[in-house]
């Protein structure tokens, strides 16, 4: 009987808000980072998360997969509360979750077809060797690396780590993708090339997403709707053009 | 106020010592539930056990060789005087047994691979490859630790075995520099000074000596926050308690060694 409830109820979220956060509340050492952030994202939404550096936006998506550990209030991702989770339900909740690094994170000590393959021979134990090889391949060409297959990380400019890191990520089929400054350190156009990248990749598989940036085009091309994080809470919401012209000082400050 | 602001310091000071430890425990007892739980990853293990024979081998080669010869260099004289020269293999045979092999093994595995494994999962700490493998859903702890502790665990205790063997024909040499003595008879002088209870308990701590090179090494380097130059920190912090623990370890084996030869 309650179980049927709950099932019912998942179902109906899903269909809504794919990410639901309530009240969250997040301290350092005494360090007040989050304080009371409520944010929805819809299924197939791009959510931009403005905000200055350190406001706590890594710490924000970091709660969204168990990383960081909140304080205080709620956390619903495809409707389970992360936090309430055990070890083997958080995974199998984080499968379904895609996370880009800001510097990638790479595994430096594997070559980009060994970086794919780890989550991928990970998950699908029943895959062969051939058959990964060829998603591996297929995910590397979506990107535009596939003739990188055999370098070592060390060997990638900023822009070449931030497409593998991607291609790594969406070898698994993530539902959503949460990106902590996927264009921050990298020129105007790989910038551009990357912004361009995330927008297909989530049209083509119907991801949700969560984008931190402080770029603006890469928010303008990519945004849906943009919240923008201020002292521990989100402040303003809405379109980039609505955003653009408020009359809030420090809002504008982002859009010059 | 100011003797109130210390006392809140000393405070601090304590608890953050006293976390400290709780952490490596819980770190370390970690180990003991990963370690069963789910697939184990033989290629990860096989690969350091690769790494950590292929740096070792060369410099615990040379460094039990010279053990060796200098042992048996130097306690010639002493049992000279006794006329007790031929007793010379079988001493040098025990002593590298029982303690420089193990110890002396131990003690460069701390620098070498303690300080190997502070860096590399250090250096993926704050390159955040660690929480990159977190949210794929792959246990880094089970990735990276168990695989890397039970390497060192499995292999101290065979490098310990190959320095005593480079130990006996470091002794065979010196030997030979001031009477001629057969390969044969050097080593099974050598070997009849060797007992049963000798080696088990020689191996046991080097199973020790290699859990905790490997269990320190991996705490520290998990432990890692801040920038690149923690790492270089988190090796070096690491290297030091690995070598402290092997002094410590050492110390309780002998002890309970002591105990068992006396009541056994
Ligand atoms: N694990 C942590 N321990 C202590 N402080 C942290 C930790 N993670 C983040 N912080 C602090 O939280 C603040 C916000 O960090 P972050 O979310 O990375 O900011 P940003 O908005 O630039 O991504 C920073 O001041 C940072 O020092
Ligand atoms: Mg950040």
């Amino acid at each position: 009987m309650g179980n049927e409830e709950t099932e019912i109820q998942t179902a109906s979220t899903e269909n809504e808000n794919l990410i639901e956060i309530k009240g969250l509340h997040k301290s350092f050492n005494h360090n007040v980072i989050l304080n009371g952030v409520d944010l929805k994202v819809k299924k197939g939404e791009n959510v931009v998360v403005l905000g200055k550096s350190g406001a706590g936006k890594s710490v924000l998506i970091k709660c969204l997969v168990g990383l960081v550990e909140p304080d205080e209030g709620q956390v619903f991702v495809f409707g389970k509360e992360i936090s309430t989770l055990n070890y083997k339900d958080l995974n199998e909740t984080r499968i379904k979750i895609g996370f880009l690094f800001q510097n990638a994170a790479l595994y430096d000590s594997m070559t980009v077809r060994e970086n794919l393959d780890f989550p991928l021979k990970h998950h699908n134990r029943n895959l062969s060797r051939e058959e990964r090889e060829k998603i591996i391949i297929k995910e590397l060409e979506d990107v535009g690396l596939k003739d990188s297959i055999d370098k070592m990380p060390s060997e990638l400019s900023g822009g070449m780590s931030k497409r593998i890191g991607l291609a790594r990520t969406l070898i698994l089929k993530p539902d959503i993708m949460l990106y902590d400054e996927p264009t921050t350190g990298l020129d105007t156009a790989t910038s551009k090339e990357i912004s361009a990248l995330i927008l297909e990749m989530q049209k083509k598989n119907n991801i949700s997403s969560i984008i931190i940036t402080h770029d603006m085009t890469c928010a303008k091309t990519t945004a849906d709707r943009i919240v923008m994080l201020k002292e521990g809470k989100i402040i303003a919401e809405g379109s980039y053009e609505e955003l653009q012209h408020s009359d809030d000082e420090w809002i504008k400050s982002f859009f010059d | 106020m100011e003797a109130i602001e210390e006392q809140h310091n000393f405070k601090s000071y304590l608890k953050k010592k006293f976390t400290g430890t709780g952490d490596s425990i819980f770190f370390a007892a970690r180990f003991f539930k990963e370690v069963f739980r789910g697939r184990f990853q033989w290629q990860e293990f096989l690969n350091q056990c690769y790494m950590i024979g292929y740096k070792s081998v060369p410099l615990i080669g040379l460094t039990g060789f010279i053990m060796g010869l200098v042992l048996t260099l130097q306690s010639r004289p002493s049992l000279a005087e006794f006329g007790a020269e031929s007793l010379l293999p079988g001493m040098v045979s025990n002593s590298l047994v029982i303690e420089i092999g193990p110890v002396i093994t131990a003690l460069i595995c701390a620098g070498n691979i303690g300080s190997r494994i502070g860096a590399e999962l250090g250096s993926m700490k704050v390159t955040e490859q660690i929480d990159a493998m977190e949210v794929s859903a792959i246990n880094p702890y089970k990735y990276l630790v168990v695989t890397r502790v039970l390497a060192t665990t499995f292999m101290i205790p065979v490098l310990v075995i190959y320095t005593d063997a480079i130990g006996f024909f470091g002794g065979y040499v010196a030997m030979n520099i001031h009477s001629d003595i057969s390969f044969f008879h050097f080593f099974s002088a050598a070997l009849a000074k060797v007992y049963f209870t000798d080696i088990i308990p020689a191996l046991t701590k080097s199973v020790f000596f290699g859990f905790a090179i490997g269990i320190i090494g991996c705490y520290k380097g998990y432990r890692v926050t801040g920038g690149t130059e923690s790492v270089g920190r988190a090796a070096n912090s690491a290297v030091v308690a690995a070598s402290l623990a092997v002094f410590v370890i050492d110390m309780i084996a002998v002890q309970i060694t002591d105990l068992f030869q006396k009541h056994g």
